[in-house]
């Protein structure tokens, strides 16, 4: 079978280069898309562990919860965005620099 | 090296493949969809990972779900920050993006250290349960365990997820609405 520590680099790849994107990306929906990326290298990391637990399904159920959430999340965060667009013109996460209008 | 190891290599390839290219392109509506073909490469590894629950799962909520909130998120937020992203033309590893290319590299040297130093292979928690019996085999069925477990044991996270998700449909309606309406 395929060793564990291949899913683990595999997800560590994802991982840098979802950071990467969320650090550089000069666009909130890029910028989202890089949390989706980290999110989903969590996500491999927990079904390659729950291979190991047939009784119980802890990493699966878990995995399961984590993708219920990130969905939760980027429906708020698109929502999130509508909004400052409609305010601001953009979505730059830079250029969006002040609290009260 | 079986057919399995090949196919999890190809699949391995193709989604590190697709998300470096999320990365690098400045065309958000290419870099949407090769977004696509990561999760899809996702959902294959899940498959290798004995997990073919949550690799339906995946595909459903996120190719389903999230991808297409995302595609009308950027149809609804208008034409120019799209063509805003095309002027700037980022080089992927250009002066200004030198840092953050840095900050990703060395934590992925972190990140492969401690895979190499914790020996993920032969840890003690998952030879006891090789020993006993306790691991997913391919021909195993999984689906109707994680049934039964799901309305059994993970019962309460079950129902508080069902809450949360009921929250955030009040939430992304009320934040979206359009502004003066109270």
């Amino acid at each position: 079978m395929i060793p564990l520590s291949h899913f683990l680099i595999v997800s560590a790849v994802l991982f840098c280069i979802g950071l990467y994107m969320v650090v550089t990306k000069h666009n909130a929906i890029l910028v989202l898309i890089g949390i989706e990326l980290i999110l989903n290298a969590a996500i491999l990391n927990l079904v390659a562990f729950g291979k190991y637990d047939k009784l119980n399904n802890n990493g699966q159920i878990f995995a399961i919860f984590a993708i219920v959430l990130a969905a939760a999340t980027t429906a708020v965060a698109l929502a999130i965005i509508l909004n400052v667009y409609r305010r601001y013109k953009t979505i730059d996460p830079d250029k969006v620099n002040q609290l009260k209008d | 090296m079986s057919l399995i190891a090949i196919l999890f290599y190809v699949m391995a390839v193709i989604t590190i493949g697709s998300a470096l290219f999320v990365a690098y392109s400045d065309n958000l509506v290419r870099s949407v969809f090769m977004f696509f073909i990561t999760l899809f490469g996702l959902a294959g590894l899940y498959v290798f990972a004995m997990a073919d629950f949550v690799a339906i799962t995946q595909i459903v909520v996120y190719v389903g779900g999230i991808l297409v909130l995302i595609l009308f998120a950027f149809m609804l937020s208008g034409r120019e920050a799209i063509g805003r992203l095309k002027h700037q033309a980022t080089k992927f590893i250009g002066f200004k993006n030198l840092p953050s290319l840095m900050l990703a590299v060395l934590f992925f040297i972190v990140l492969l250290n401690v895979i190499s130093k914790a020996d993920f292979d032969h840890l003690n928690w998952t030879a006891s349960a090789t020993a006993a019996g306790n691991v997913i085999a391919g021909s195993d069925t999984t689906t109707e365990n994680i049934g039964i477990n799901l309305m059994t044991r993970y019962l309460l996270p079950f129902e508080a997820v069902s809450i949360l998700l009921m929250m955030v449909l009040m939430g992304a309606a009320h934040l979206s609405r359009k502004e003066g309406e109270a």
